[in-house]
């Protein structure tokens, strides 16, 4: 059966010039980058010119990369840190109603903690507006962040002009590029960042590796402690095959990003239009431009996410849904909640992300695919019954 | 998550799938708040379930417990198919992940509804039933 996979939002598979370095890289180089010694000295050579090329793909310096375990710790390191260096100058955050949960969760333990936090409302589009982001900040505040594109609907967020409000307020900004890195620019100081978190998985890297980009600057308290690694902002011994791998990825990535996102985006538009188009009563969620290159996110009305995610599966296509069947909480995603999505449309959500691998037959694949399927599951829905009769 | 090859298969190929135009005894169950509902149509004759069939908007496992549902009293009388408890259809789908046995329960309630309503329209009195909400409520946190 072919197999199609549309779900690079979650992981992308390894590359394979990044397998082959990291394999060669684990076989031949054990070294703790610490080490004073030749085994040592050669692990720091190969993380520093990873840190390099992650630095060079974002416009920073290289000592401004801080690799972490992935992107949620990354998150997590950037707030809390940035919360508790600076609770001398106030106790207010303020993020957004659509954040990843590595964001929304943090602010929640920070709330029970003692800080105020504000939640930003989004339109319909999943936009957040900087007039918003101007108005909510207050003396005491001492952190805004703000993811760059959304996971689930992909809508890309004013990044520069959000960044100018709050620099000029002297507040540090943050952002989650998670999603965004190697699909559209990602510039440190085009955006007007503070702090940036990355992944590896998501841009053909490897699991387990992430970076925060802080600019020079900008004191952090660390959340780990131990061995001072990472210039004391994030100790214990480096995950070096991962750095590698990501160094590797990013310049891979940055190297093909014009051309991939351009081909990618090609095949994304292709898909919604034949989604629009043939198969009834079916809406796209996001911003109609504002939108990841890869991101293609509908609302299949009077069918239920889940039963369309299953099916698929059981013709080799791989997607996600944000319906509360889907969730493993019971609850519809908090992304599609905040656009203000009547709850049959949520439950109908159906997330599909390319990547490099996608092919114009993939997409003609998929439609025919999914036609069929929501055509069965509409057969048998009650709330199908005004539209079949 | 997993689901048994038998709940794959209800879900993939439901058995009585449909709506029965002269029905004599409807139950439905669920919202689109929660995401599931379930519509099932019973023919009913000489105290006999005659004819089954069902409608459901949800997932998999809402799917698959509304066919079985559907089996299990295809055929049998009132007092039998009354019986039917969502343990039974959990069972005969060969279990449900934890986090669904909730559409085991939409199930039971789906039967329950349709015999009643039968029962009102053919004068007889209503069978006492009890519905889980403190399961639905549980599963769906309101």
């Amino acid at each position: 059966m072919r197999k199609v996979y549309l779900d690079h939002a979650a992981t992308t598979p390894l590359h394979p010039e990044v397998l082959a370095l990291m394999c060669d890289f684990m076989r031949d180089t054990f070294g703790n980058p610490s080490s004073v010694h030749s085994f040592g000295r050669e692990a720091k050579k190969f993380t520093q010119e990873a840190r390099q090329k992650v630095a060079d793909l974002i416009g920073a310096a290289p000592e401004e990369i801080y690799f972490t375990s992935g992107g949620t710790e990354a998150d997590n390191i950037a707030i809390i840190g940035t919360a508790m260096a600076r609770r001398k100058n106030g106790n207010h955050i303020i993020t957004s109603a659509i954040e990843h949960h590595a964001v929304l969760d943090t602010f929640k333990y920070l709330a029970k903690n003692g800080f105020e936090v504000t939640l930003l409302p989004v339109d319909k589009y999943g936009m957040v507006d900087p007039d918003e982001v101007a108005g909510a900040i207050r003396k005491e505040t001492t952190l805004v962040t703000i993811m760059h594109a959304n996971n689930e609907i992909g809508t890309i967020q004013p990044i520069a002009e959000i960044g100018r409000i709050v620099r000029e307020h002297g507040v540090v900004f943050h952002s989650d590029a998670v999603q965004t890195l190697t699909k559209i620019p990602v510039n440190v100081d085009d955006l007007g960042v503070g702090l940036l978190s990355l992944s590896a998985h998501k841009i053909y890297g490897p699991k387990g590796i992430g970076a925060l980009y802080v600019r020079k600057g900008i004191r952090l308290q660390p959340i780990i402690h131990g061995g001072g690694q990472e210039r004391k902002l994030r100790s214990g011994t480096e995950n070096t095959p991962g750095i590698v791998g990501f160094g590797k990825a990013a310049e891979i990535g940055g190297r093909d990003m014009e051309q991939e996102s351009k081909r990618v985006q090609g095949l994304r538009d292709k898909l919604i239009r034949r989604v629009l188009a043939e198969i009834p009563s079916v809406t796209l969620n996001g911003h109609p431009e504002q939108r990841l290159p890869n991101n293609a996110n509908f609302s299949v009305a009077y069918v239920e996410g889940e039963s369309l995610v299953l099916s698929l599966d059981l013709d080799g296509i791989a997607v996600s849904s944000g319906s509360a069947c889907s969730s493993g909480s019971l609850q519809p995603s908090h992304v599609l909640t905040a656009l203000g999505l009547p709850h049959e449309m949520m439950h109908g959500s159906l997330r599909m992300t390319l990547g490099r691998a996608n092919s114009e037959e993939d997409i003609d694949y998929v439609v025919e695919s999914l036609k069929g399927i929501v055509t069965r599951l509409r057969s048998f829905s009650p709330l199908a019954q005004p539209v079949r009769a | 998550m997993m689901y048994s090859e038998k709940v794959m298969d209800h879900f993939m190929h439901p058995r009585n799938v449909g709506e029965i135009p002269d029905a004599n005894g409807i139950g439905e169950v669920g919202n689109p708040v929660c995401g599931d509902i379930m519509k099932i149509y019973l023919k009913v004759e000489e105290n006999i379930v005659k004819d089954v069939k069902f409608n459901t908007f949800g997932c998999g496992s809402a799917i698959a417990s509304s066919s079985m549902a559907t089996e299990l009293i295809k055929g049998r009388t009132l007092e039998d198919a009354w019986t039917l408890t969502n343990k039974a259809v959990a069972e005969a789908l060969d279990g449900l992940p934890p986090i669904k046995m909730h559409c085991s329960v939409l199930a039971e309630e789906a039967v329950h509804k349709a015999i009643n309503d039968y029962r009102v329209s053919a004068g007889l009195q209503l069978w006492d039933y009890k519905e889980h909400d403190d399961i639905h409520a549980q599963v769906h946190g309101n």
